[in-house]
Formats: structure tokens, C-alpha cells, sequence
């Protein structure tokens, strides 16, 4: 049976939350934050049981509504779609607390929440495309809706910031958008189908190339692929919240998530090595791996020093990707999730630092974890989880890249995860050093008098939870509702009342 | 059970004359221009729709007047295109008059208001209603010239209506042009009057020859047309007349005036020229390149403009440029582009008046439209800088907007047999146009302290606030058109009958 109501009202939730959020006065906080809240965890169950109905009893969702002669807007919840709007819509709940408590006695807050709303509404949209021209409508809406949180502090460095996100973006949409429209005209379908749309198309070889140019290139934009990723460093200026958000679910996930739809349900794996495209778009991927991670090293501002790490960790998803092999197909997939939330973490943590501390250098954070110890708890397992430290998170996913690589007859994907993994190690140790084994130069602030945390327990909450995840994605990978689970379904078909995996 | 009823009203005989009434009204009755104005634009953009309801309906609009079939009598007719073209001016136009009645007063300089008293306003612009209206309905190639003419002076008047010397330096340059451009119109329509010996289009249709008096007829036609639709390099007139006009009347010479004249050109192409054999694939060509470089130097010039009228009226020449890439894309028939076009025009038609309108507002709360003094003050109500969000959105062609329709149906017949030259330039126009709309809306997101001396202005009563809602209905239109953009493109499908 195929319902339609379930993914509407997925939708619906954040994206009606939005335009109520906009019309309420500035200072009606707490119906504000009763909203947002309530929508989130109301998202939060709809997502889960809709994940248990696909998952468990072989449901499909799929709602449609007529946009043009022959093409529709569709949103489908695929096991794909399932699992990048399980982790928006978590990662949602945990950043609107943790936003809450940032941003308490800021300005334009109606505002704030209104976009964040907005731009957890579009990827969602991104999430459940069931065809590219979907996906490009709700790629866009992502762009509109990031940039006045990009501005937020509306400084001149800010504006200078959100104009270069703002060029680097619309530029990738563009070519995304003549791609789409070229596929459209060249071969009639623009719909997400396991194993390739053009499998067995008759399209010419030279057709075919340039438009998966088009449509990569514009996606490697957002997924901060090196040389398009100048924008994401210097979005840095945004507030702590948008920056976890940027980084663990919007922005460079969209972009990460649209190669992989593009990749393997518009071309299939197999019709884009015979292209002579993927290896290639491994080779770039395990390039800006080991750039980002060169280039994190000699980052002194602790958020830049994360961002490049961003940029590395986002093509771990693109290298499983352009893979032929099901082994790194899994290990893309599930460091989707896993780099989500290892590195939101990080970024709240570093907020807290920041908010508490007023430090926002890492040659600054001699002797943070006294201080701060839970913070740096959670900072340091997301941490050794990107660095590859069994059993977190990020070891399972550099496991399974590994054994693809192998599988798929790339033998130097294992070299370059080695050194990527000594890299990781080579800019994160320090930082865990330095807040753990230093002393602080001079005695921290005392907390205010009567509270009895660390820090405001809405800042606390969330990275703590997303640290637990960390831990729990790595020890629980073999349950079936763990990302490792959930990828291994996707990728191999071996789910109830599926039509097949990504690559059989 | 028909006869139990009135018989049907005629909706397109009274969407030529209601207008043209209330313009005689109102020039009579001064003191109540206003009022009659408003009456009669609500009355005619009625009558507008609920024609593009019985056409949406699958069969084209047809009507003798006085019983007299052509060639010897006038006929009204009015195809899925026409009809949307009606609509769309009544209700733009309705928008605009609303706004008028509230802001016309204010926006001339005390100097002009004893001369051009504002009431000027209405009867011009009813007479612009009716010229265009009849313009939609024509078939007939020496009526489309009167019609032309109607519409041309009009908008001259319009244009002169702010009373600022540039506006009167810009509207007798505009007027000159217009009569440039009807002479050479009425030279191409003398010429094949005397050659063939009919002005109707359905009958010159089969009398046509590809020889070279039809030849030079047609460059005669297309030369005053593209004149008149300011395509470029004859675009010059335009940036002047549209930037120091009052909004208004920039508004309605926007959005609604050069689509007449754009509309002109996609009729005797598809309908006249393209059956005959004359619309050549060079001239398709030429038209194109035209076109091209319009939208390259149009957004450009936008990008570079200081002041928010200039950029908005060089956005609408680059707009315009859009509309000719259908002469090479398509050929002589109507295919993608053509319904890419039509969409491209109604969004922009939309998306325009709501951001020319915006203008007035903005210069009327901040005294000033400079675009680097712009801020998020307090003093621009939130509305209006939404309003200029989403007309940007649906110039740039950002989905959904119809002006994301449009462009994606240009976009796939340029693609239909590759990468060509004309996908790179829809690619650059999108991309500077981007850019300049960007350049606007960033600024509201710029923390300028409130000017103390302005903290104390009034804030505006109700009424004004509710007027200050239209234009967010007409971009919010602009972005709706695409979200239901199955319904005018079937509209399109319907075709004069034979």
C-alpha cells in the first residue's frame, strides 16, 4: 500500500512551523520555544514511525503533486531518504534546545528560528525527492534559507561571509539546474531509481559525461569538495548553532546526499565507471580528504580548524560513493550519519567553550576540561571517533571504506584513510592535550553563584546526547536500527518489499 | 434553463469598453477620478478573469462586433495566450490602482500638484487599460496599430506624470521613439495593405509570399516592435523613462506596456510571418543574438546601478531579452519555449509591478533608493522587504516561482539538441541577474542603527498598511504560478478555432 499523508506531514512540521514563527512578535519567547520544540519532537516520532513502517513492515510512502507536463513533485521515503531525515530530524530537536539557550536575550531571534525552521523544512524536501527537479527545488530553498543564518550577526565580516556563501551556491544551483534541465531534454526522466535511471540508456557517451559534470560539479559546491570549497571556512562566522547545523546536516550534507542520489539512482555505479566518471570523483574525493586534513593542521581558530575538518570528512561520504562496491557503499552512507554527529558535537562543544570561556583558539584551551569537564568529555569521544578509535563511530565507517577499497580494486583508499586517520589524530590530539593534561595560564571564571553545571544545561543537553550517539553508532553497529544497519539495508536490498539495493 | 437566466455577459467587449468609459468618467469628474478609476480597473480585471475562465474552458474567444464578419467588419477574438494576457493586466493593473489610490497624492512634488493634479493618474491609466485590452483582442493588423498608438501615448502621459524634469526629459524621448517605432509598424502593414489587399492576420495568413515587399514589411514590423519592447541595443529609452517615473506608472509601463508590444511580435510571428514562410531561420537567429544581448547587458547594468529604480527598470531588460530567445529555439513553432516564454512573461509581469511598487514604498519611508544606503531599519515594514524577496526570487528563477517555469522551459528546449550557446547565456543571465537581486536584499540584513530623527516619524495607519500588503499579493502570485503552473500552460493550449 502506499500512503501519502505521512511524508506531507513530515514536511509540513517544519515548514508551516516557519511562516508562524516569522509573525510572532520578538518577545514571545517561550510560545516561541513551546513551538519549535513541540515541532521538532513531533517530528522526531513521525520520522521514527515512518522509519519502523519502511524498515520493519515493507511500507512505501510516496505523495505527488502535478508541476510541469510530465514531471511531478514527488516526495518518496525510501530507506535513503529514511535515513538522512533520521538524522535531521534528531539533530533538529538537539540544535533548536541548544539554539534556545545560545542565542537567550539575542536580537532577531523571530527571525533566527524562522529560517532554522525553514532550512530543516528543505532537507527534509531533499531527503524524501523522489526525482532531481524536487531535489533541485528544495536544493535552492536550502540556499535561500541558510543565508540570513549565515548573517545572523549582521557584521561586516558576516555579510562579507554570506556574499561569498551566497556566489559559491547560487553558482553551484545554476549548474545544477542546466544539468537537470539537460537530462530532462536528453533522456526524459529525471527520476531516483535503484541501480541507475540510464541503466541501459542509448544516450551517447560524450551526452552523458558533460551532464554528470553539470550535476556533480554543482553538488560538489555545497559538499565543500576541494576547489569549491572556499565558502565553507569563511562561514565560520555564523553563530555556533548554524555552524553545527551547516556542518552536520544542511548545507554540505545536501550536497554529499545529492551525489550519492545522482551517483547510484540516476546513473548507477556501474554505468558511471563504464563512463570513465567515478574514479575520478574517488580520486577528488580522496584528494580533498587529505587536503582538508592538511589543511586543519595549521588552523589556530578552533571552528576553522573544525570546518577543514569538515571538508575532509565530507568526501569520506563521496569517496563510498564513487566505489564500485558495496563494502564502501555502506561506509559512505553510514559516515553520513556518523560525521553528522561527531562533528555537531564538536561544534556545540566549541560554542559552550566559547560562551563560557571566551576562548576561541585552540592555543587558548590549556586546561579547558577542567572547567568545562563535561563539554570536553563529549568533545573527546567525537573526537577519537574521527580519528578512527574502535569501537566509535568513525572506526566503523573507515572499517567498511577500507574493505570497499579493497573490494572495489582501489587498494589506495587504504593508504589514503591511514593518512587521513594520522592527520586527524595530528590536529585533534593537541586540542585533547592541551584541555586535558595543561594548565590553565591563569584560574577560569568561576560559574555564576547557585548553578550547579558547567554551563547552562541547554547548552549541556545536546552535544552530551550526540556524544552518547557517537559512542552507541560505534558499539551497537551490528543492531539492525544502527546506521551501519540501516546502510547495509540500502545498499544491498535486503530489506522487506524492496524492489533492490543500491548495488546488487 | 439558459433562458431563465440573463444571456452571458460579453466579457471581452466589456473588458475594452468599462475602461475606456471610466477614462471619460474620470477625466470629467475630477474631484471623483479616484473612485471611478478604481471602479472601473476592478470591473475590467473581473471581466479579464472570468474571460480567461470560459477560454481555460478549451475554445478561444470569438466575437463580430456588430454581426460584421472580417474582412469587412472588426472581430474580437481572444486564444489561450490573449486571455492570459487579459487576466494578467486586469489583475497587475488592479494591484497597481490599489496602490495608487493611497499613494498618488504623495508621490508628485507639491510643484506638480497644482499642474498635474493627480487625478491625471486615473484617466491615463484607463485609457492604457482599454488600449491594452483591445490590443489582446485584436486580429487585425491596422486595428493592433491604433491600439499600439492608445497604448504608446498613454504610457507617454504616465511617464511625464511625476513631474520631475528628468521624467519629462525621459517621456519625450520615450514619445519620439514610440512614433519612430509606429511609423515603421505602419509602414510594413501600408506595405503589405498594398500588396495583398487585407489587414485581418487569419486572411493575409494565406496570401502571403516569401518575396521581398512581404520581406521588407516584416523587418519594418519587427524593427518598430523591437523598438518599442526596448529589446536591445534599442533599449536605450527604457532605463530613463521606467527609473524616474513615478512607481506606479513605472509599475504598470513595466510589468504590462512591453509585453504588448513583445505579444505583437509572438503573434505576427507564430501567426502570420511563420505560416508564410517569411520568418526565416536568420531572422530567428538575429532576434535571438538580440535578445542574448539584452539579457548579458540588461543584468549587467543592473548589477552595476546605484539606485534601486535604475536596477530594477534594467532587470526588465534583460527580462524582455528572454522573451526573443523563442525565435531561435522554437522556429516558426510554438513548442518549450514558447510556453517558457509566455510563463517567463506573466511571472515577470507579476513579480515587476510588486518590486516597482516596493520602490515607492522604500522611497517613501526612507526618503531616498540607494542601494548601499538601504537598511533593515525599522522604518521599511517587514512586508516590503518579503515582497522584494520573492519578486527577486522569481526574476532570478528560483524554484518555484514561475519564473522558475519559464526559464526551465527555455532552459530544456535550448538543450534539446545539446549544449548550445543559448543554455550559457540563460546559465549567465540567471547568474548576474542573482547577483544584482542579492546586492538588494542583502542589505536588509545590514545593522545600521536607527537614524534618531526618523525614530520619531509617524508610523503609517491601518489602511496604509493594508495597501502596503498588494504588492506581497502580486509576488506572492509571481511564486503561486509556479506551484500551479499545469493550469496556464494548459490555458496556452488553446488555439483560435481553424
Amino acid at each position: 500500500m502506499t500512503e501519502a499523508w505521512l511524508p506531507l506531514a513530515i514536511l509540513l512540521t517544519s515548514l508551516l512551523v516557519s511562516p508562524v514563527i516569522f509573525l510572532l512578535p520578538e518577545e514571545r519567547v517561550r510560545t516561541r520555544t513551546l513551538l519549535n520544540l513541540g515541532a521538532a519532537t513531533l517530528k522526531l516520532a513521525l520520522v521514527a514511525w515512518l522509519a519502523w513502517r519502511v524498515g520493519f513492515r515493507g511500507a512505501t510512502y510516496e505523495a505527488r503533486l502535478p508541476f510541469l507536463p510530465g514531471i511531478d513533485l514527488v516526495l518518496e521515503a525510501d530507506p535513503l531518504a529514511v535515513l538522512f531525515m533520521s538524522l535531521s530530524s534528531a539533530l533538529w530537536l538537539l540544535t533548536t534546545i541548544y539554539a534556545v539557550g545560545y542565542l537567550e536575550g539575542a536580537a532577531n531571534r523571530s527571525r533566527f528560528f524562522g529560517f532554522f525552521s525553514l532550512c530543516v523544512a528543505s532537507t527534509i524536501g531533499i531527503a524524501m525527492a523522489g526525482n532531481l527537479l524536487t531535489f533541485l527545488l528544495f536544493y535552492e530553498l536550502l540556499t535561500i534559507a541558510t543565508y540570513p543564518l549565515v548573517v545572523h550577526r549582521e557584521t561586516p565580516e558576516a555579510r562579507r561571509a554570506g556574499r561569498i556563501y551566497l556566489a559559491y551556491t547560487l553558482g553551484g544551483g545554476v549548474l545544477v539546474l542546466a544539468g537537470t534541465a539537460w537530462l530532462w531534454a536528453a533522456a526524459g526522466t529525471l527520476d531516483f531509481v535503484p541501480q541507475g535511471a540510464l541503466a541501459g540508456t542509448t544516450l551517447d557517451e560524450a551526452t552523458l559525461i558533460a551532464i554528470f559534470l553539470l550535476l556533480v560539479g554543482g553538488l560538489a559546491v555545497k559538499a565543500a569538495m576541494v576547489p569549491l570549497h572556499g565558502w565553507l571556512p569563511i562561514a565560520m562566522v555564523a553563530p555556533a548553532p548554524v555552524s553545527a547545523l551547516l556542518h552536520a546536516v544542511a548545507v554540505v550534507k545536501a550536497g554529499a546526499f545529492g551525489i550519492i542520489r545522482v551517483v547510484h539512482e540516476i546513473y548507477g555505479i556501474e554505468l558511471a565507471t563504464r563512463l570513465g566518471v567515478a574514479t575520478p570523483l574517488a580520486a577528488l574525493a580522496a584528494f580533498t580528504i587529505l587536503y582538508g586534513s592538511v589543511r586543519a593542521l595549521g588552523q589556530d581558530d578552533l571552528k576553522k580548524r573544525l570546518a577543514f575538518s569538515t571538508v575532509s570528512q565530507v568526501s569520506y561520504v563521496v569517496l563510498g560513493t564513487a566505489l564500485f562496491s558495496p563494502l564502501a557503499a555502506i561506509g559512505g552512507l553510514m559516515h553520513l550519519i556518523h560525521q553528522g554527529l561527531m562533528k555537531i558535537t564538536m561544534f556545540m562543544c566549541a560554542g559552550n567553550i566559547a560562551e563560557t570561556l571566551h576562548v576561541y583558539k585552540v592555543s587558548g584551551l590549556d586546561g579547558v576540561g577542567r572547567r568545562l569537564p563535561w563539554t570536553m568529555g563529549a568533545f573527546t569521544v567525537a573526537a577519537l571517533g574521527m580519528m578512527g578509535v574502535p569501537p566509535l563511530a568513525g572506526f566503523v565507517s573507515k572499517w567498511y571504506l577500507a574493505a570497499g577499497g579493497l573490494d572495489a580494486g582501489a587498494p589506495w583508499v587504504i593508504a589514503v584513510l591511514l593518512g587521513s586517520s594520522a592527520l586527524n589524530a595530528a590536529y585533534f590530539l593537541p586540542i585533547l592535550h592541551r584541555a586535558w593534561f595543561r594548565e590553565p595560564p591563569q584560574p577560569w571564571p568561576a560559574p555564576p553563584p547557585g548553578a550547579r553545571l558547567e554551563a547552562p544545561w541547554m547548552l549541556l543537553l545536546p552535544p552530551l546526547a550526540t556524544g552518547l550517539l557517537v559512542a552507541a553508532a560505534g558499539l551497537l553497529a551490528s543492531a539492525p536500527i544502527s546506521p551501519l544497519g540501516w546502510a547495509r539495508f540500502i545498499a544491498t536490498g535486503e530489506i522487506p518489499g524492496l524492489p533492490g539495493g543500491l548495488i546488487q | 434553463m439558459s433562458d431563465l437566466l440573463l444571456p452571458a455577459p460579453d466579457w471581452g467587449a466589456l473588458a475594452v469598453l468599462l475602461p475606456l468609459l471610466g477614462a471619460a468618467l474620470a477625466f470629467v469628474a475630477e474631484g471623483q477620478a479616484a473612485r471611478i478609476g478604481f471602479a472601473a480597473t476592478a470591473a475590467t480585471a473581473l471581466s479579464a478573469v472570468m474571460l480567461l475562465l470560459d477560454v481555460s474552458g478549451g475554445t478561444a474567444y470569438h466575437q463580430a462586433v456588430g454581426g460584421w464578419e472580417a474582412p469587412l467588419g472588426i472581430a474580437l477574438q481572444a486564444d489561450g495566450l490573449s486571455a492570459l494576457m487579459l487576466a494578467m493586466t486586469g489583475v497587475v493593473g488592479l494591484g497597481v490602482a490599489a496602490q495608487a489610490l493611497r499613494t498618488m497624492a504623495s508621490e508628485l512634488p507639491p510643484a506638480a500638484q497644482d499642474k498635474a493634479a493627480p487625478w491625471a493618474f486615473w484617466p491615463l491609466w484607463l485609457l492604457l487599460l482599454g488600449g491594452l485590452n483591445a490590443l489582446y483582442l485584436s486580429a487585425d493588423q491596422f486595428n493592433l496599430y491604433v491600439t499600439l498608438e492608445i497604448v504608446s501615448l498613454a504610457a507617454v502621459g504616465l511617464t511625464a506624470l511625476s513631474g520631475k524634469p528628468e521624467a519629462f526629459t525621459a517621456a519625450m524621448r520615450y514619445l519620439f521613439v514610440g512614433l519612430l517605432a509606429s511609423l515603421f509598424y505602419l509602414l510594413g502593414v501600408a506595405l503589405l495593405y498594398a500588396r495583398y489587399g487585407v489587414l485581418d492576420i487569419g486572411s493575409a495568413r494565406d496570401l502571403l509570399r516569401p518575396e521581398p515587399i512581404a520581406q521588407i514589411a516584416m523587418a519594418a514590423m519587427l524593427t518598430g516592435l523591437a523598438l518599442k519592447s526596448a529589446l536591445f541595443p534599442l533599449h536605450f529609452w527604457l532605463p530613463p523613462a521606467h527609473g524616474n517615473a513615478a512607481a506606479s506608472a513605472s509599475a504598470l509601463l513595466s510589468a504590462l506596456v512591453v509585453k504588448a508590444s513583445v505579444y505583437l511580435v509572438l503573434r505576427l510571428w507564430f501567426d502570420l510571418f511563420g505560416p508564410a514562410g517569411l520568418a526565416t531561420e536568420a531572422a530567428g537567429l538575429l532576434l535571438g543574438a538580440l535578445g542574448a544581448g539584452a539579457i548579458l547587458w540588461g543584468s549587467l547594468q543592473a548589477v552595476l546601478a546605484e539606485r534601486l529604480k535604475l536596477l530594477v527598470a534594467y532587470s526588465t531588460v534583460a527580462q524582455i531579452g528572454y522573451l526573443f530567445l523563442v525565435f531561435p529555439l522554437d522556429g516558426t513553432d510554438r513548442g518549450l519555449a514558447w510556453q517558457g516564454v509566455a510563463m517567463l512573461a506573466l511571472a515577470h509581469a507579476f513579480a515587476k509591478a510588486a518590486m516597482f511598487l516596493c520602490c515607492q514604498i522604500v522611497q517613501e519611508r526612507l526618503g531616498h533608493d540607494r542601494i548601499r544606503a538601504l537598511t533593515s531599519s525599522r522604518r521599511l515594514p517587514r512586508t516590503t522587504q518579503i515582497t522584494l524577496a520573492l519578486a527577486a526570487i522569481s526574476l532570478i528563477g528560483l524554484p518555484p516561482s514561475g519564473g522558475f517555469i519559464g526559464k526551465w522551459l527555455l532552459l530544456g528546449a535550448s538543450l534539446e539538441d545539446g549544449f548550445t550557446a543559448w543554455t550559457a547565456v540563460i546559465m549567465l543571465g540567471t547568474l548576474l541577474s542573482a547577483a544584482a537581486m542579492f546586492r538588494v536584499l542583502v542589505r536588509f540584513f545590514a545593522d545600521q542603527p536607527d537614524d534618531p530623527a526618523e525614530v520619531g516619524r509617524a508610523t503609517p495607519g491601518l489602511a496604509a498598511r493594508l495597501i502596503d500588503l498588494v504588492p506581497f499579493g502580486l509576488a506572492s502570485v509571481a511564486i503561486l504560478l509556479g506551484l500551479v503552473a499545469t493550469w496556464p500552460l494548459a490555458v496556452l493550449q488553446v488555439r483560435a478555432g481553424g
